[in-house]
């Protein structure tokens, strides 16, 4: 007997254990504790990530631009309840299209609690572009290395450790479509939300020594006039390039808690 | 925000001014550089790749194929055929166990309880001869074709494959002054217009979305496959031996099909000509991996979702149609019927145009969803034509058990091959089901475009079926 029950809490003691107890909400988010945003590149499957993780069926298709209204729903996990929107897939958060203005704003003006960043495990390079402007943005965030059965069909590698070191914030492997490392990816979007990890995000490096510079500046002024702004270098990035929308939302105090 | 903050506000701005200056204009290049220079030196640390030729050998290969000048277009026109024929092949069996269970089974003994419970006439009329048949004909003649077909779409997009349609179809969109990307709301339509119409948001420029919405309903939706099979057969396959009928008539709804993109590229020409003139907008297309798709859980999917939401709305558009079709065949004025009067009144226009009363007032009747046009035009010929061997009285809505039977109905309701081939054109070409209109008008917000994307093709087919008609009846 007493084998028995030292087996069971050995069990429960474990972080995973708690996947099991999982419950799928559907879109019945009312009273939410968290807000997750869901973030990535078309076509990397922020679809099935956000089906397998809500137990909702929102449509999924193997081309670029399927979800094209923005997709609620949510779950709960350890007696919190997490409300997660599926975003429109983008490449970029710099241009204009509609499509990267609305994923922008939500990251931006909603403030999720956690942004999770979809990517396409057998196509890194691209896919950290748009990762590295989340960062940006926004420093509670969590890859989400997706189509991982994609990457070995086609024997690529990714060494998930480092890929987490170099980008300041947890990196999950999965394969959404079979389910595999949604455990996982579910209990550290807790463990963001709740502090329990703290992400130092990667900041962009390559810059010029004279735009770097302008850059720092600009924060720093923008640091003293809103000590609560989450993002001071990305509203100086922003402010350098001319973008209309964040002008207009730094007068309106949209930008600070 | 105080006063003082503003300033702040503007001083900040100001200076953020002065330093674009500095920096000079390129500073988005820069940045993006800087991205891309950080994303390269993150990945070259992280990742090891096999033989990149040899482990995209596969897809490569693929693409070269199905996007090729020669084999692209063969190889769409082939697919497209395979699914019909097994639609139309592997729906024949479960349609008919349907309509044995609904209609030879359940019907009767619905009828004997409610005799048994001695209700009027008029009641137990109204609910099973109406309600009930219509609902019944719908899930008989509409859930097998729904349950291949939606499945077999869905595992081909999964795999891949509708982007390289967009692929291959892009140059001609690009001519006909519309966008590339209305090659995939095309292939949604083909499941439901709706659906389509809805999907013409991954466009973003507003001309070519609205020129995408109003051209949609030129894919044949999945309540039109039925009616497209069921003429086709009758009229189509009868005209060669019954080994070759099947695949003769797998060809006709084809060619129906191929026709419909025709429309699609004709009229999207014309509007970009006249009322949506502008310039075609430049996008790039993601072709995506090929990803094997996971063939239980895409039949389950689309089978859950799909087709038990499509069918659940034909349900509810059925039912009171039915209730409407019982109702106008047995209310008399003047020892006629109302849905005679309307026949007789309809009657001389239809057969301009190749078609008849019949058929014109089953369209009006039908409005709500095309899919019960068939059984109404049964219903209405039965009545109006007063073949008691067939049918339980008037206002029934019926289902034969053998194309045979329908076909008997139909020749003796005058109708010819030409009825058949306008019908099919007809069918084609007529205004969007109310679900699409209303659509359209959500997406638009514009009555103005709604009411082009409802007269457009019911414009169309009236003109092509009366031309088709009087060419036919000055040859033959």
């Amino acid at each position: 007997m007493e084998t028995k029950e030292h087996k069971l809490d050995a069990c429960e003691s474990c972080a995973f254990y708690n996947a099991a107890q999982l419950k799928k909400l559907g879109v019945n988010v009312e009273n939410a504790d968290y807000i997750i945003a869901l973030a990535g590149n078309p076509n990397t499957g922020k679809s099935t990530v956000f089906n397998a993780l809500t137990g909702l069926r929102q449509h999924t298709g193997n081309w670029a631009g399927k979800t094209v209204t923005r997709a609620e729903g949510g779950f709960s996990y350890n007696d919190k309840h997490y409300k997660i929107i599926d975003l429109p897939g983008t490449y970029s958060l710099l241009s204009t299209s509609d499509d990267e203005e609305v994923a922008r704003n939500f990251i931006l003006f909603g403030r999720p609690d956690v942004t999770v960043i979809v990517a396409d495990a057998s196509r890194l390079e691209r896919n950290l572009n748009l990762v590295l402007q989340v960062l940006e943005i926004t420093n509670k965030a969590v890859l989400c290395l997706n189509l991982m059965d994609e990457a070995r069909r086609h024997d690529i590698q990714i060494d998930e450790r480092t890929l987490a070191k170099d980008l300041g914030i947890p990196v999950v492997a999965t394969s959404a479509r079979s389910g595999e490392g949604i455990a996982e990816l579910t209990q550290t979007i807790a463990q963001v939300a709740s502090g329990e990890i703290t992400c130092k995000p990667h900041k962009i490096k390559n810059l010029s020594l004279k735009v770097n510079d302008a850059v720092e500046q600009l924060s720093k002024k923008l640091v003293s006039a809103y000590p609560d702004l989450p993002n001071p270098r990305w509203v100086a990035m922003r402010l350098l390039d001319g973008d209309q929308r964040i002008i207009h939302a730094l007068k309106e105090g949209e930008l600070t808690v | 925000m105080n006063k003082d903050k503003q300033d702040q506000t503007e001083e900040i701005i100001d200076f953020a001014s002065s330093l674009r200056w500095k920096v000079g204009d390129d500073f988005h290049d820069k940045l993006t550089e800087a991205i891309y220079s950080d994303a390269a030196s993150i990945t070259s640390r992280v990742e090891t790749k096999g033989d990149e030729e040899k482990s995209y050998y596969f897809d490569t290969m693929l693409d070269k194929v199905l996007t090729s000048r020669k084999f692209g277009f063969p190889i769409m026109a082939l697919i497209l055929s395979v699914i019909l024929w097994l639609t139309i092949q592997g729906a024949n069996y479960p349609s008919s166990m349907l309509n044995t269970l609904l209609l030879e089974i359940i019907y009767p003994f619905l009828k004997s309880l409610s005799l048994a419970v001695g209700l009027p006439w008029w009641l137990d009329g109204f609910i099973l001869d109406g309600v009930y048949m219509a609902v019944a004909w719908v899930i008989a003649v509409m859930l097998p074709p729904m349950a291949i077909f939606f499945p077999l779409f869905t595992l081909l997009e999964d795999f891949g494959y509708l982007p390289r349609v967009a692929f291959n179809l892009d140059g001609l969109f690009k001519k006909t002054g519309a966008h590339g990307k209305q090659a995939l709301t095309m292939s949604m339509g083909w499941g439901c217009n709706a659906a389509g119409v809805v999907a013409t948001r991954i466009i973003d420029s507003p001309r070519e979305r609205l020129i995408a919405i109003i051209t949609n309903n030129f894919s044949l939706c999945n309540g039109r496959w039925p009616t497209q099979i069921l003429i086709a057969t009758i009229f189509i396959g009868a005209l060669v031996p019954s080994a070759f009928s099947g695949t003769v008539s797998t060809l006709a709804v084809i060619s129906i099909a191929f026709v419909g993109i025709a429309f699609m590229f004709l009229s999207s020409w014309l509007l970009s000509r006249t009322m949506l003139k502008g310039e075609v907008s430049t996008f790039t297309l993601e072709l995506p991996p090929y990803r094997p798709p996971r063939f239980w859980k895409t039949i389950y999917t689309s089978l859950i979702d799909r087709t038990i939401i499509v069918l659940w709305r034909a349900i509810v558009f059925a039912a009171p149609a039915g209730a409407v079709i019982w109702l106008i065949s047995n209310i008399n004025i003047a020892d006629v019927s109302l849905a005679s009067h309307a026949i007789d009144f309809l009657d001389p226009f239809g057969i301009l145009i190749g078609l008849n009363g019949v058929i014109l007032l089953a369209y009006v009747v039908a409005i709500p969803a095309n899919e019960i046009v068939i059984p109404t035009v049964l219903m209405l010929t039965v009545a109006h034509f007063g073949i008691s061997e067939f049918g339980a009285g008037d206002g029934v809505m019926f289902e034969l058990d053998s194309v045979s039977e329908t076909e008997n109905i139909l020749k003796t309701g005058g109708w010819t091959l030409l009825t058949g081939i306008n019908l099919m054109l007809f069918s084609l070409l007529h205004n969007p089901c109310s679900t699409t209109i209303f659509t359209i008008y959500k997406e638009t917000k514009s009555l103005k475009w709604t009411s082009v994307a409802t007269f457009l093709p019911i414009v169309l087919g009236l003109v092509v079926c009366f031309l088709i008609t009087q060419c036919w009846r000055l040859v033959m």
